[in-house]
């Protein structure tokens, strides 16, 4: 029977329903058009009013009217940087222990206390962070920075001057938060290892270590790339917990125990206070941080389904 | 395949006793990684529960919200508690049907063509964007002209909600088996009743613990509250209209107050707030656990 006989007799309540659904379905997309009209609107002022060369500069100075985000751009990448650097390897060791070394009954309460990382609120992390792990690692900070002071690169790294809200400390709450998506990301990758692989080169006498640099990793590796590149999305975007443990102080630097903003942090600080240029400013660091976010996730995205879509067919 | 090529070589010419090694150093490693982690968790949850006990009573839940500089024993949170309620169950309204329905639409109406598969990947695409930039987005598109109020907080969490809740009841409404469908069909069923009757009933169970995570996550949530609801200290029971506040916004505020007394209160809400996302979260679990029971 031809499809035209049957959609030709559909009642309108069947054709209501998919049009609902359908509706629903494109929402997704309505809401990330709007998102970028709205926002790009709300921040024309500030485009047109800072220029070419304002947009690129690391200047902001509310009183002076200049808005240039750059300062916050560094920020943000420093502090993220510092959470991959700390998440990958804790995140992989996990999801290879998860998936190659320990038996499924034990791998299951491991998942949950992984996944409970995720379950605290990110302002509550914040909270922790500013009132009990600042204070803590400026100690630490200051013993570390009082040992290199004067010595080349480490010195002008971790050298002084210190504080407990810094860059490094962003970093270290940011990787904690990160942590369990990497995780969960890369041990689903890991997981579409075909089994033939594994015992081929444990029946050619490879160790466990051997077995997973032979055959899980050349296997998995843009997989991995893909989850730890959605990581880094998610670090780059962390607000709350950012706001209050990177010192508010925009400077571009290489000290990182030095305090610093990022993009997202100074948003939640000053919006309340903003009108203005002032606000349109901070929307549009909200724009540039929507447009990264994007194009991270798009090509992170991508590169997940590629590889399990890969491996799946393989 | 093209990875097969770029395959490191394994030295199998290295000593045993070296290769043994290695590999216990890179096992103990891993479960070091496992070890490292738990800490900050242990650490965090420690700090929460030891400050926030203290504080937590009947009162605490249900007295307004002091000026900061007041000691810890006065007022409380009751405030933050009905707004983090009324907003979160808002978005939770908005957002859950929505999801459900788009998860519909990708798994029993377009599941091979092309639209389904850019709306499938632009939700997961969505779940990456920062919650901050939705709080700006519902600023600009809605706050701007509506004024500040609960609903724009539950507008800008719907907004977060939404690809959670599509992406998790899809997978779940994919797990049912094709032979049911094709037993409505037989029958006559057309498709929307097939799907209300049949396929939502059989995925019931892991639809709403995709939904109850993605709840916890957004009551957990501050930045897109901030620049909606702008977190207010007296209560409004109205969630369409009027500033609100929220628990998480509320701790927010207090967490830079140099009072000990704001602190203190802070620490009583992040308690409530961990509790209240444990909660969720305990029941996702249950509900997931006798789903797959009964569904076997």
């Amino acid at each position: 029977m031809p499809a035209s006989a049957l959609t030709e007799r559909r009642p309108f309540g069947d054709r209501l329903f998919q049009i609902l659904a359908l509706a629903a379905g494109l929402l997704v997309l309505a809401i990330l058009i709007l998102i970028a009209i709205t926002t790009s609107q709300q921040s024309a002022s500030w485009f047109s009013s800072q220029g070419l060369s304002g947009i690129f500069s690391a200047t902001w100075n509310p009183s002076a009217n200049k808005f240039g985000p750059m300062g916050f751009v560094y920020g943000t990448a420093i502090s993220s940087l510092i959470a991959i650097i700390i998440a990958v390897p804790l995140s992989l060791g996990i999801a290879l222990l998860l998936t190659e070394v320990v038996p499924r009954r034990w791998s299951r309460p491991i998942v949950y206390l992984v996944d409970l990382l995720a379950v605290v609120p990110s302002v509550v992390w914040g909270l922790w962070g500013i009132l009990v792990l600042a204070p803590w690692l400026q100690k630490i900070y200051t013993s570390i920075g009082s040992g290199v002071k004067g010595v080349p690169v480490i010195g002008s790294l971790f050298g002084p001057p210190v504080s407990g809200a810094s860059f490094f400390t962003a970093g270290l709450i940011l990787a904690f938060m990160i942590t369990p998506i990497i995780t969960s990301l890369s041990r689903e990758v890991i997981a579409t290892v075909p089994a033939i692989d594994r015992e081929g080169a444990y029946a050619l006498g490879a160790t466990r270590w051997e077995m997973i640099r032979g055959a899980v990793w050349p296997h998995s590796q843009s997989g991995i790339v893909g989850s730890i590149l959605l990581g880094l999305g998610r670090a780059m975007g962390e607000t709350i917990a950012a706001a209050l443990v990177i010192g508010s102080s925009v400077q571009v630097t290489s000290h990182l125990f030095a305090p610093g903003d990022s993009m997202p942090a100074v948003i939640a600080n000053e919006f309340g206070e903003a009108s203005g240029t002032f606000r349109a400013g901070l929307i549009g660091l909200g724009v540039l941080l929507f447009l990264l976010t994007i194009i991270i996730n798009v090509v992170a995205r991508g590169v997940v389904a590629r590889s399990t879509r890969r491996s799946r067919g393989a | 395949m093209a990875a097969t090529t770029q395959r490191p070589v394994v030295d199998l010419r290295e000593p045993a006793s070296w290769r043994k090694t290695k590999n216990q150093i890179m096992t103990g490693l891993m479960v070091l990684a496992m070890l490292i982690i738990i800490v900050p968790l242990v650490f965090v949850l420690y700090t929460v529960i030891s400050k926030g006990a203290g504080i937590i009573s009947g009162q605490f839940l249900t007295a307004a919200i002091p000026p900061n500089v007041l000691p810890a024993n006065l007022g409380g949170m009751g405030p933050a508690v009905v707004g983090t309620l009324e907003i979160t169950a808002l978005a939770s309204v908005i957002a859950i049907p929505l999801g459900v329905l788009g998860a519909i639409y990708l798994n029993e109406y377009g599941k091979k063509n092309v639209l389904a598969r850019i709306i499938g990947f632009m939700a997961d695409v969505m779940t990456g964007v920062p919650s901050i930039v939705m709080g700006l987005f519902i600023f600009s598109i809605f706050t701007l002209h509506f004024g500040f109020s609960g609903l724009g907080g539950a507008l800008a969490l719907a907004c977060l909600m939404l690809p959670l809740i599509i992406r998790s009841s899809q997978e779940m409404l994919s797990l049912v088996p094709d032979a049911l469908r094709e037993g409505s069909y037989a029958l006559g069923a057309s498709r929307a009743r097939v799907t209300v009757t049949v396929v939502l009933p059989t995925a019931i169970g892991g639809i709403v613990s995709g939904c109850l995570l993605a709840v916890a996550r957004a009551a957990g949530e501050t930045a897109p509250l901030l620049f909606t609801i702008l977190t207010v200290t007296s209560t409004n029971t109205n969630v369409f209209s009027g500033a609100n506040t929220a628990l998480p916004a509320q701790i927010f505020t207090n967490a830079t107050s140099p009072y000990n007394g704001a602190q203190a209160r802070a620490w009583g809400a992040a308690l409530t707030l961990i509790v209240i996302a444990f909660i969720l979260l305990v029941g996702a679990r249950i509900i997931t656990a006798r789903f797959t029971r009964v569904g076997r």
